[in-house]
């Protein structure tokens, strides 16, 4: 008898459902249920089932489910991914898409923050967007196990429609190769704002992303531009970062993977990262010379709060715009290491103020105090201000308001 | 028996095990009447000269008493999950054969399970007290031969006090005590800090019997226990298991979502002005209770303010308070943790204080109307904020009240919250069981919004525009039913199988066996 499982049990999982399908002969359809919230759902639970197998047409079948609390969006995954697996069928069912949830993104919008969600856990996903990250990443890649590669494509489907993940940008990250480019034809229709294309070596692989994007869009009827940002994760893809970073108009950011290129290195990874300060510059650079975000890797020791924000100080002043985060405490942390401080803000309202002062009276430089200052400086300090206004450190009427010292 | 509809809307019983029960009438509104309750008038021609009342055993201790079917058998909580003492007495019971006792803890805690086999055999007719993990299910199934009745640690003192229930024998573990019967928390191999919940035990029992595993020379001092009230002292090899009487250190919880609340019920409480120079606080030792008194200690820091005093149950979190000058006393009548045990005994300023005075409504005022913020939990709160902490949503009993009714008495109630667990909302329209009128709950933090009571206008003002995520109690129960779908009732049988009453001695509401 062929049996397909899906979803996640065990002791400590929670929020999840694993269903065993079995197609049988005959006898209709038997389904099994066990469930933590048997005697507010247990009915629920077992229509959904039931309808999710007719409309399927499955019409014999036995069906188990071992449910801790899932939520309908994390049912109909489950069921789906298992009569796929059965079936190889291309009908899906779509749970509703929440308006919450229909919003756009833009090119130009803060990313210092983005959470990655293991995209087979259903429970992280529920509270994420409460975090307030810039951008949540629903992730197919490294945190799926290759045997949970399919259901965790479908799983990440629904949550797209029907998660609300509070105005963050909403990001995935596919596998490599034809896995990666089939991961697309499921989730693009979804409101994908931004995909991450893990281990990028070269323009060809982001050409190939961009192409099958466009392919899908033109046949869903999409407008919305969808963003890319490789990920370099390998000296090749490293010596290649302007190649990538310039592929196509929609690359708005380049990231950098530091396990897998100190793996490539054959060094270790320390935590001063002299072993990847070439790349790390290189790849600001790059980013910069094409006019698009450089994002630094993640920092992997959740505990280490004052280690975190020691990085992101470092990721800043080398030029980074923004880092990823593999747990929710995270965020806060990157946002302030990343926000500038009320010394930048105070000192680049003065430049600006003097700029503007000097200009109203005609004059050709501009000083503060005694000290001159040049053109780039005032852009850096508007660009400053800019930040601050944006992120609410600063109101956007400050030039006439008092300044207290 | 008959059911009657009591002030809350609730269908109670006028009757529990026999005797009449009264409903409940509204918040402050039942004035009880006549005199307290009295044990028998003892003297001293019936005990030793020298005053050395140590027994041989619990067993010769429980024979002297007199121990006979029916009688009621009353003992503390501070031995927590390490206790060796309580199941001890069921079990010379039964050897005994004495029948139908009634137990009347303070607590239970998963130790105490093996209580369901003498419940089973008919030594134990009933528990009064709470019921948490297997022995709820048990009271839930319909089981327990009599009626459970569910009161707060207030709620009990009143009525020992008011001689709702008369104990009998009161079985009180020490982890230290003279031969006089003097008793303390501190010292010893199995410290509690504290003995806060057994005065009114040693009050109002007609026997009293101290057992521990610690005799030191009179006197036993400070002494809580005061040995005028006890007839026989038992020493035995152990009386508790250490690391399950306190852990070594409470947890903060790390849950990334618990710490959001947390984060957010401090910001609520800045930003309203509770908080401020010379206020008072009580928050329990859960761990999203910890994480925001972690917060509120880093306020008080910054603003170099300091809390009048704080009520325990007292944890490693208070006493840094305590230590680093943000809080001017502990008044305490439980220790959680091993810094809290430690504080006790060296800090003069972290006093022991009983929680019959605490918490007892039939007193000349109590401790709970004088603290300014309270934080509290709950299983469900209804839009009406009317709050369970009993039952789970699928009607099984798994929790006792503790001072959750005492405690909402406060000034200001805040109970920080998950808007759903798993998929089981927390915010629903109507509380499986009532055990707290929603007219005394002020504030509901939950990650998905703040909902402050709307007969509560002056803390809506106090936050207007002020950044924080308010919403109606109503929008949060929507929401919860839009993400989770919308939950059936638990169906019940018509048995009454638990009376949960209210910190007055009246009936609140009534909890039925379970169907299946």
């Amino acid at each position: 008898m062929k049996q397909a499982v899906t979803g996640n049990a065990g002791p400590k999982v929670r929020s999840d459902i694993e269903v065993t399908l079995e197609l049988t002969d005959s006898g209709g359809t038997e389904l099994i249920l066990k469930s933590k919230v048997k005697t507010m759902y247990g009915n629920a639970i077992e229509k959904q089932c039931r309808d999710l197998l007719k409309h399927f047409g499955i019409k014999n079948a036995r069906l188990l489910v071992n449910d801790t609390g899932a939520l309908p969006f994390v049912i109909a995954a489950r069921v789906e991914a298992a009569v796929k697996a059965l079936t190889g069928t291309s009908v899906s069912f779509l749970p509703e898409m929440i308006n919450e949830n229909k919003y756009a993104s833009s090119r130009d919008r803060f990313r210092f923050s983005r959470l990655y969600l293991p995209g087979n856990n259903p429970g992280m996903f529920l509270n994420a967007g409460l975090h307030s990250p810039d951008g949540i990443i629903l992730d197919l890649e490294d945190s799926v196990a290759p045997d949970k590669k399919d259901e965790a494509r479908v799983l990440v489907r629904n949550a797209l429609r029907s998660v609300n993940f509070c105005g963050a940008e909403r990001m995935i990250r596919i596998n490599q190769g034809e896995r990666g480019i089939a991961d697309l034809d499921y989730l693009i229709p979804h409101n994908v704002h931004l995909v991450l294309i893990p281990k990028c070596e070269n323009a060809e692989t982001v050409n190939k992303v961009d192409e099958t994007i466009r392919n899908i869009k033109k046949r869903e009827g999409q407008h919305e531009t969808v963003f890319l940002m490789p990920i370099i994760e390998s000296a090749a893809g490293v010596e290649r970062a302007y190649e990538i970073a310039t592929a196509t108009p929609d690359v708005i950011a380049l990231a950098i993977g530091l396990e897998d290129y100190t793996a490539d290195l054959g060094v270790q990874r320390t935590r001063e990262g002299n072993e990847s300060l070439y790349a790390r510059s290189r790849i600001v650079v790059a980013a910069k010379a094409a006019g698009i975000q450089p994002i630094d890797s993640v920092f992997s020791d959740v505990g280490d709060m004052e280690g975190l924000l020691n990085n992101v100080r470092s990721s800043k002043a080398m030029g980074f715009e923004g880092m990823g985060c593999i747990h929710p405490r995270q965020i806060a942390v990157i946002r302030e290491g990343f926000s500038p401080s009320a010394e930048e803000i105070d000192k680049a309202r003065k430049i600006v103020l003097a700029y503007r002062d000097a200009l109203a009276r005609g004059l050709g430089v501009v000083a503060l105090g005694s000290k001159m200052i040049d053109p780039p400086v005032v852009a850096r300090a508007e660009k400053t201000i800019s930040l601050a206004v944006k992120l609410g450190l600063l109101s956007d009427k400050w030039s006439e308001e008092e300044v207290t010292e | 028996m008959k059911m009657v509809k009591n002030a809350a809307g609730r269908m109670v019983p006028d009757e529990i095990n026999g005797r009449e029960a009264m409903p409940f009438k509204g918040v402050g509104k039942h004035r009880p009447s006549g005199r307290k309750y009295a044990p028998p008038v003892p003297t001293c021609i019936d005990y030793p000269e020298d005053n050395n009342k140590v027994v041989a055993s619990l067993r010769e201790a429980l024979e002297l008493c007199g121990l006979k079917d029916g009688m009621t058998i009353s003992t503390h909580h501070h031995l927590r999950d390490g206790d060796l003492v309580s199941n001890q007495i069921f079990e010379i019971a039964a050897s005994m054969s004495v029948r139908d006792l009634v137990w009347l803890p303070s607590a239970s805690f998963p130790c105490n399970d093996p209580v369901i086999e003498y419940l089973e055999n008919g030594t134990v007719n009933h528990i009064e007290g709470s019921m948490n993990g297997p022995l709820g299910r048990f009271v839930s199934e319909g089981r327990m031969k009599g009626m459970a009745v569910l009161r707060s640690h207030g709620g009990r003192v009143q009525a020992i006090q008011d001689g709702e229930v008369k104990i009998d024998i009161a079985v009180l573990a020490a982890p230290a005590a003279d031969a006089f019967g003097n008793a303390k928390g501190i010292g010893g191999p199995s410290a509690t800090g504290v003995l806060g919940y057994a005065k009114a035990d040693c009050l109002y029992a007609d026997k009293v019997i101290v057992v521990t595993d610690n005799l030191v020379d009179l006197p036993c001092f400070p002494m809580e226990i005061e040995g005028n009230y006890v007839d026989y002292v038992v020493v035995v090899d152990k009386i508790g298991i250490p690391e399950k009487i306190v852990s070594g250190t409470t947890q903060i919880t790390k849950s990334p979502d618990r710490l959001l609340i947390a984060e957010l019920t401090a910001s609520f409480l800045e930003k309203s002005g509770l908080m401020h120079d010379g206020a008072t606080m009580q928050a329990g030792a859960g761990g999203t209770s910890l994480a925001i008194a972690v917060y509120v200690h880093e306020m008080l820091r910054k603003k170099g303010w300091k809390f009048r005093f704080g009520f325990g149950g007292s944890t490693k979190y208070m006493v840094e308070m305590l230590e680093e000058g943000q809080m001017g006393y502990i008044l305490d009548a439980q220790a959680f943790d091993l810094d809290a045990v430690k504080s006790i005994e060296k800090n003069p300023n972290h006093i022991p204080y009983p929680v019959f005075n605490a918490y007892n409504y039939h007193s000349k005022g109590n401790l709970t109307t004088m603290m300014d913020i309270m934080i509290l939990g709950a299983t469900e709160i209804d839009t009406d904020f009317n709050g369970n902490v009993v039952t789970h949503s699928d009607g099984l009993l798994l929790h006792g009240i503790g001072g959750w009714q005492n405690c909402l008495h406060a000034r200001n109630v805040i109970i920080p919250v998950p808007l759903f667990r798993d998929r089981i909302p927390v915010i629903v329209d109507r509380v499986t069981t009532l055990c707290g009128p929603g007219e005394l709950i002020d504030v509901i933090v939950t990650e998905r919004g703040i909902a402050i009571n709307p007969r509560r206008q002056d803390l809506i003002e106090s936050v207007r525009g002020k950044g924080l995520p308010l919403v109606t109690i109503e929008e949060l129960q929507e929401t919860a039913e839009r993400i989770c779908g919308k939950p059936e009732k638990a169906a019940f049988d018509d048995k009454v199988v638990a009376a949960i009453k209210w910190v007055d001695g009246t009936v609140i509401d009534a909890v039925r066996k379970v169907k299946n």
